[in-house]
């Protein structure tokens, strides 16, 4: 199976004002076709900055992108702006957080729709309606036909984000990038979406990119994890791999904090500390600071990412 | 290009055939008992001002010194005569003509200008942010009252003079509360989830920002109407604006104002006009803005 998504050594530095701030800092991934990949990581790790570098949507005046992104056998970084319209939405697109936000408020989810279809497609008017009917359908929304005329606020955070998988499926996209999609929604209607994406993945052959930092969410829909910390991977691998064998310090804390494992009157494992600073990151181990296991070489170095037997890779040295 | 003529084709004609946005507002506003008043007095006004020569009782020039400051209820001067003994109902039937003239027409225009300067600034950010919106606190650092006698005295007195100062006046205050609403809207995701569906920034700014920041600055901007009217009768009464002997309400005011101790109902009437017609728009804009809040 070919790689549909390649990152190679992606750092994205933001220079707005004051220091810059390395919000993302070599990162490599790979997506096959037709597979889920979740970057797993708590608030800032880096984890929706990667996303949005795919679709090149940082400001371009305040940050730097480095690497090499190849979507599709698009070189992201090297395509013209006309070009990247292109490829957004028609070969990638992405779904918000909040579909609140992320609809225009002014307009039917039928005028949005249809929108993005005649941007990318040369059709009539009558034949992007026709499609907009049959993506409500396919999302699985009640009376679709009337609730293409439906305003954003009419709807319920469900058939909101229904609606939002749908725009974004509009243009028969290859990748689909989904940030934070589940966690404005209660947890029925969380497991819902998240059963409607695994259904449309496997029906359409999507490549999904998931970004979560709900390991339940993680387990239910991936089929490879990337954890992400302060910017970097530390540890990529199965589902399986990462669920019964972490191997790095970092995940073995996230997999003990879950509120599932706990018995009543448990306290709740945490991890000690708070994330980095990421205008002064430690030298080394970014993690290091937190971990219980570290070492005076761990303080020193940043460890590399090392592949392992399998598919999986981990970026420490006790591991 | 084709693609961006036949989005434009897709994004306008399904507003007009869905229940649109517009047509919940007017459904909005109808129901509200206050804001239909002030429409009616609106309209009325309006049609008052259209058909002044058939509605006048008599001619608003015609002067005569027998007749002078007649008290309201006059046989054949219902509301009094002025200074001049011209019949104060015609002249101020009349007035409606030139003070809805100098209320409305600065508005609009400002309103266009206004929302382009602000709506360019606000998206654009940076360094064009900061020079449209530099000069534009310049000129709101005057209050907007000296703001317009200096303009109208440094273009000379009439009528052309005075609404190009209103105008000047009125496009800094529309320009900043364009420009903070763009700001605000920009940063929205639906702004971000337009890009990451690959519409072009100019198809951004005309569907998705001039969509959801034109409805408060509309609102925004009815409101200046009385502000309007208010300036423009100041401009009249300090003699920059119309010249006598033409009815304005507020040149009415100013040349009634020394028989204040002799006739002071006549003398207050033009202020009354200029009053009620400030409330009706007021609280026109009132309504609008709560019929334009389609959340709650």
């Amino acid at each position: 199976m070919s790689n549909l998504v390649s990152i190679e050594g992606l750092t994205v530095t933001f220079t707005g004002r004051g220091k810059p701030v390395r919000a993302v800092d070599h990162v490599s991934l790979e997506v096959k076709k037709g597979s889920v990949l979740v970057l797993l990581g708590e608030s800032g790790s880096g984890k929706s900055v990667t996303l949005r570098s795919l679709l090149r949507l940082h400001p371009e005046k305040t940050s730097k992108v480095e690497g090499r992104i190849v979507v599709d056998g698009h070189d992201i970084m090297a395509l013209s702006k006309t070009e990247i319209g292109t490829v957004r939405g028609r070969t990638v697109s992405m779904i918000f957080q909040e579909p609140m936000l992320a609809l225009d408020p002014v307009y039917t989810l039928g005028q949005q729709i249809c929108e993005a279809i005649l941007r990318h497609e040369d059709v009539t008017p009558e034949q992007a309606h026709a499609r907009a009917l049959a993506l409500f359908e396919k999302v699985q929304i009640p009376s679709p036909e009337r609730r293409l005329n439906a305003y954003p606020h009419e709807m319920s955070g469900g058939m909101r984000q229904r609606a939002m998988i749908a725009l974004a499926l509009a243009c028969r996209p290859k990748v689909l990038l989904a940030d934070e999609p589940t966690t404005a929604l209660d947890a029925t209607v969380q497991i819902q979406i998240l059963l409607l994406l695994r259904a449309l993945q496997r029906e359409l052959g999507l490549s999904i990119i998931f970004v979560t930092h709900d390991i339940g969410v993680a387990v239910e829909i991936a089929d490879k994890i990337a954890v992400m910390y302060a910017g970097r991977i530390v540890e990529t691998g199965s589902v399986a791999d990462i669920m019964h064998s972490p191997r790095h310090p970092y995940t073995r804390g996230l997999l003990a904090s879950r509120v599932e494992r706990a018995q009543k009157g448990d306290r709740l494992k945490t991890i000690p500390g708070s994330p980095p600073d990421l205008t002064a990151l430690p030298p080394g181990c970014a993690f290091a600071p937190r971990c219980d296991m570290a070492t005076q070489a761990c303080h020193q170095q940043v460890p590399p990412l090392v592949t392992g037997d399998y598919d999986n890779a981990v970026a420490c040295i006790h591991a | 290009m084709s693609v961006l003529q036949l989005s434009t084709a897709s994004v306008l004609q399904p507003i007009a055939r869905s229940p649109g946005y517009w047509s919940g507002v007017v459904r909005r506003v109808s129901r509200d008992p206050v804001a239909m008043t002030a429409l009616l007095v609106i309209v009325s006004l309006i049609l008052m001002a259209v058909f002044a020569s058939s509605i006048a009782p008599s001619d608003p020039f015609k002067s005569s010194m027998l007749r002078r400051l007649k008290p309201i209820g006059t046989p054949g001067f219902p509301l009094g005569a002025d200074e001049l003994g011209r019949d104060m109902l015609s002249r101020l039937i009349y007035g409606a003509r030139l003070s809805l003239l100098m209320g409305l027409t600065p508005v609009p225009i400002a309103f266009v200008i206004g929302s382009a300067l602000g709506i360019t600034a606000g998206y654009t950010g940076g360094l064009t942010n900061t020079l449209i919106m530099r000069t534009i606190d310049v000129f709101y650092a005057f209050p907007s009252v000296l703001l317009a006698v200096a303009l109208s005295g440094a273009l000379g007195a009439g009528l052309t003079n005075a609404l190009v100062s209103i105008t000047l006046v009125f496009i800094p205050p529309i320009a900043r509360v364009a420009e903070s609403v763009t700001t605000q809207v920009r940063s929205l995701d639906y702004i971000d989830a337009a890009r990451a569906s690959g519409a072009h920034a100019w198809t951004i700014i005309r569907v998705h920002v001039l969509g959801n920041v034109l409805g408060p600055i509309f609102v925004y901007a009815t409101g200046l109407v009385s502000v309007s009217m208010i300036l423009a009768s100041g401009l009249s009464f300090l003699g920059l604006g119309v010249r006598p002997p033409e009815p304005e309400w507020g040149l009415m005011l100013n040349t009634l104002r020394t028989a204040i101790y002799n006739q002071p109902l006549v003398a207050a009437l033009p202020g009354a006009m200029i009053f009620i017609t400030s409330i009706a728009f007021n609280v026109l804009a009132d309504g609008l803005r709560s019929a334009m809040d389609v959340k709650s």
